[in-house]
């Protein structure tokens, strides 16, 4: 019987791409930490309303809330809500300015991203360190 | 020849079943959110180490209240345009996405119903 004229494969033939192999372009980065940072500002909208119902409801039910933006886990939860929001903001502008046509060749896009991610983190930075200035040691007692 | 009734074509949303409306709905609550969420940040920037009477005193200025309830609505409408997307793109099963869609919108209006029967207890 004949040899097989074929050379076995010497190393292990590539698949399809998998999103696990794949280099993350940076719009891929910035359009699913779109959808994440809506997601979390979702979540963060029942710590509006329990802003509201606490201030409707009078002193001792607004001191659990005052404790709870107090405590570290509070002050990462509030972070955490306030970058969500500042990004979804700068990337949302980003994404109503490709829908009226403008910024959509590959390295505007790639510039912008950059641009949103890093505005959005001196911004977030920037007002949540005010208003922990504010809280401790600023002009209020 | 087409099997499409005459009714279906003049609507003409194909097998899509709805239009251009939750594009543009999401587009045009987007634009509102952008001053209506930057006053939110400098407001609540404002009341920072304030008493929960200095709070609601800060509401009960009409304009304040206007806004408030403004961003509500509309953050509401918006997040759940959004958390809609999210769930068809992601959710396949028929029966889970159905579920998954009326817990959606169920929530946006317990968070918007909530807020603003608390900024009328606030504000009356």
């Amino acid at each position: 019987m004949a040899e097989n004229p074929q050379t076995p494969a010497l190393r292990a033939r590539p698949l399809s791409p998998f999103t696990t192999i794949y280099k993350w372009p940076i719009t891929m980065a910035t359009s699913i930490t779109h959808r994440l940072t809506g997601i979390a500002i979702s979540v963060g909208m029942i710590l509006l309303a329990w802003w509201l119902i606490a201030v409707a409801s009078g002193p001792e039910m607004y001191q659990p809330l005052v404790a709870f933006v107090a405590n570290p886990v509070g002050e990462v939860v509030l972070f955490g809500f306030l970058w969500s929001l500042v990004y979804h903001l700068f990337n949302g502008i980003r994404h109503l300015a490709w829908d009226l046509g403008y910024g959509f060749a590959v390295s505007t896009a790639n510039k912008t991203g950059v641009l949103v991610i890093a505005l959005s983190v001196i911004v977030a930075a920037a007002v949540f360190g005010y208003g922990w200035w504010l809280l401790h040691g600023g002009p209020r007692p | 020849m087409s099997l499409e009734t005459p009714l279906h074509r003049v609507q003409g949303l194909g097998p899509a079943h709805s239009g251009v409306g939750h594009f543009w709905r999401q587009r045009v609550t987007a634009v509102a959110l952008i001053p209506l969420s930057i006053w939110l940040v400098i407001a609540v920037l404002g009341l920072v180490g304030t008493t929960e009477a200095e709070v609601a005193g800060f509401f009960q200025r009409p304009w304040n209240a206007i806004l408030m309830g403004l961003f509500v609505v509309v953050a509401c409408i918006h997040m759940s345009l959004g958390l809609q997307v999210v769930i068809d793109d992601y959710v396949h099963s028929p029966g889970q996405r159905i579920f998954l869609l009326l817990l959606n919108r169920a929530f946006a209006w317990v968070i918007a119903a909530a807020c603003l029967i608390a900024l009328l207890r606030i504000t009356i």
